[in-house]
């Protein structure tokens, strides 16, 4: 499944990132490939907002289509 | 990739004296630190060829520079590129962490330290961490990264005192051994070992400053740092109880629309309040009306009357009614200064407190159908405001792309807040109803000119990818410092703009080129437009302020519907003097061009239209008939662009990076 079908509450793990410039940035983020996060917030149509520890990251709707994970 | 090839601001450096560089992740609490160790003495410069400001001082014989905050130095934005060639040209790097996201903050400390050079650990806002239930081994810290650590409170200053000497504690740290090979074995090829990292880490200006290939080991290299900080945390930092806080929950209700939303437009009202209503009106009106008009160019004009004849050409340049000493001067001091400082207070608030990056999150959905991320909020709104101002902001957006989108938005279709209110005092006059026509016709056009953008330009624009940092209180002397630095370097800038533009447009009035423009513009407003002949003087009053256009049509007689028509026409209308060279600056002169006459194009297009329409639809006197007729024909037009844009042209995937 896609990251844009998480929903709110759920624990994920990210298992792929397409874009190399993105997986260095979320490399960076501590979300990259392989990484356990939960997922705070989905607004409707919108951003996917993801948490690890203390840190969000929001993430577009057009990129979380694009980035693979499974429930965790 | 962001275009940053410039390798360095001008300091004054005194002699042996060493470059102390501040680097952090956003919030990290670098400015209170940069504001301690430089006390009250502190330049701001323009990076080259940007309009980001860099901020240095003094610290005994050493020069400290700020950076922007970035999450390492990479080319991922300007502000990482204006990071990395700061940081690289350092003697010792302060860099500051934020005790409660070290999991975040410290890949940028590894990646400083995998530079070689010297590096002092600031631990910063331990009292939060200790907050949150979180206790950290600084000891063990400073063991793990080679390089001293020092827990702090900036902001109670606690442990700020031996800062001012512990930059000579500063330590290369541990770097990983088979990196470190890598580095040495390529450090001959290019002057430090911080270039050598980039260019292994496929930073291509870098690379490219040494004609060299770049690296295809940035994913290796990036992973590997990750799992090291990521054991560094787990040694570290140990975890107690903890609670979730006020400012969690309201960290939340601001990014889930439901009460996000209403929260947002509070917060614009109370932006509208302060600086639309309070500033733009009380402020300006003893400023500008009061102060200077009232007390100053008189004066002036006396002065310069006593040397020369006031209406000879020397006196007009100096003196008339565009003059350098008296329109400059009121515009920039009465109006122009008020509102900048109210602007950049507003935003240093925003940005303090951490609500921008949630506005963007909110809104992201919205935007990205004009081929912008939720970030370009942020020069939008401030657009309101100053579209000077704005037009600046855009730096922050991740693609050239993005900014040139925003930036003709921004021109296009924006009333700032001068024009704002003499618009709205002018609406308010003749009915809710052309009050509608006006709103929708504005937004029609923004949506159907960035969709249009989003579609025809070439490139990709970037995804929204943010941190949203933890909300807080933001600290008022910080803020006032801020809106201070920024204020200054803004009006620094924009005076001798605002100069050159009473210039030329006294230089227009002399030679009677003024009138000349005046009647060539007649046939195009009374024929096309259907209003008198003499709007075509707001029109010219327009190109200098968008204001002085809507307030030139304050004083004529016009019907209700020619009241909407020349104000839609002239919000349209060319960006303000000052704006357009600011624009020019940012977009350089083909693109600035391109967009001070695109705005003509459009704006006479549309206003034509909607004088034309509902002359049609009303017979040319039943608004009441005509004024849905054109609202629904609009409405419209804009459904037919987006299905258009949607389905018929082949929908771009974004990359997130162009």
């Amino acid at each position: 499944m896609t990251l844009a079908g998480a929903k709110r509450g759920q624990h994920i793990k990210i298992i792929h990132i397409p874009d190399e410039n993105i997986r260095s940035r979320a490399i960076r983020f501590g979300i990259g490939e392989g990484s356990v996060v939960f997922c705070e917030e989905v607004l409707p149509a919108g951003p996917i907002v993801l948490r690890k520890n203390k840190q969000e990251i929001a993430i577009g709707r057009e990129l979380a289509n694009r980035i693979t994970i499974t429930l965790n | 990739m962001a275009n940053c090839h410039d390798t360095g601001i001008k300091i004054n450096m005194p002699e042996n004296a060493r470059r102390i560089v501040l680097a952090g992740n956003p919030n990290a609490g670098k400015s209170v630190v940069f504001n301690y160790l430089t006390g009250l003495y502190v330049d701001v410069s323009n990076y080259p060829g940007t309009t980001l400001e860099i901020s240095y001082g003094r610290l005994d014989n050493n020069v400290v520079i700020d950076t922007p905050g970035v999450y390492g130095i990479s080319s991922f934005n300007d502000e990482e590129c204006i990071a990395r060639d700061i940081i690289l040209s350092a003697d010792v790097v302060i860099n500051i962490i934020n005790a409660v996201h070290l999991e975040r903050d410290l890949f940028l400390t590894r990646q400083i330290i995998d530079t070689g050079i010297p590096v002092l650990v600031v631990l910063n806002m331990i009292d939060e961490a200790q907050k949150q239930g979180l206790s950290i081994d600084t000891d063990l810290l400073t063991d793990l990264l080679g390089v001293p650590v020092i827990p702090t409170v900036a902001t109670k200053k606690q442990g700020l005192a031996q800062l001012k000497t512990a930059y000579e504690l500063a330590q290369k740290g541990h770097i990983d051994g088979e990196l470190q090979q890598k580095l040495t074995h390529l450090k001959d090829r290019v002057d430090s070992q911080g270039e050598a990292l980039l260019v292994l880490e496929g930073d291509t200006v870098i690379a490219a400053r040494h004609g060299l290939e770049p690296g295809d080991e940035r994913e290796q290299i990036y992973l590997k740092r990750r799992d090291q900080v990521n054991d560094i945390v787990g040694h570290v930092v140990s975890e107690g109880s903890r609670g979730a806080s006020i400012g969690a929950t309201l960290g939340r209700w601001m990014i889930k629309p439901i009460t996000g939303i209403p929260l947002l437009i509070i917060a614009l009202w109370a932006m509208f309040q302060f600086i639309g209503v309070f500033i733009a009106g009380t402020v300006v009106g003893i400023t500008e009306e009061t102060i200077l008009i009232g007390l100053y160019e008189p004066a002036v004009r006396s002065f310069v009357g006593q040397i020369i004849a006031i209406d000879s050409n020397l006196g007009l340049i100096l003196a008339g009614e565009f003059g350098i000493l008296t329109m400059t001067v009121t515009y920039v001091l009465g109006l122009l200064m008020p509102l900048v400082i109210g602007f950049y207070f507003f935003l240093s608030l925003l940005e303090d407190s951490g609500y921008l990056p949630r506005i963007a999150t909110l809104v992201d959905r919205v935007l990205t159908g004009m081929g912008l991320n939720g970030m370009a909020v942020i020069p939008l709104i401030l657009g309101f405001g100053c579209v000077t101002v704005a037009s600046i902001t855009t730096r922050l957006l991740g693609s050239e792309r993005e900014k040139r989108i925003t930036i003709f938005l921004l021109g296009l279709a924006i009333p700032c807040s001068a024009q704002l209110g003499v618009i709205a005092g002018m609406l308010a006059g003749v009915g809710p109803q052309y009050m509608a026509l006006y709103a929708l016709v504005i937004l029609a056009v923004l949506i159907i000119v960035g969709t249009m953008l989003n579609k025809l330009l070439p490139g990709k624009s970037t995804e929204l990818l943010i941190d949203l940092p933890p909300l807080r209180l933001p600290r008022l002397n910080n803020v006032l410092r801020k809106t201070g630095i920024k204020s200054y370097a803004f009006l620094n800038e924009a005076t001798p703009l605002f100069a050159l533009g009473a210039l030329i447009i006294s230089t227009l009035q002399i030679t009677g080129t003024l009138t000349a423009l005046q009647k060539l513009l007649a046939p195009l407003t009374v024929g096309w437009l259907m209003l008198p002949q003499e709007t075509a003087t707001a029109f010219i009053m327009g190109i200098v302020r968008r204001d002085f256009g809507a307030v030139g049509l304050t004083s004529m007689a016009l019907t209700p519907m020619a009241t909407v028509v020349s104000l839609i026409t002239i919000t349209l209308f060319v960006p303000c003097i000052a704006s357009i060279l600011i624009i020019i600056k940012e977009r350089g002169h083909r693109e600035g061009a391109l967009i001070w006459l695109g705005t003509w194009v459009i704006a006479f297009t549309i206003g034509g239209l909607v004088a034309q329409l509902s002359n049609i639809f009303g017979g040319g006197s039943n608004d009441t008939l005509g004024i849905p007729l054109v609202m629904i024909t609009f409405t419209a037009i804009t459904l037919v662009v987006l299905l258009i844009c949607r389905f018929v042209l082949k929908p771009k995937p974004g990359s997130g990076l162009p």
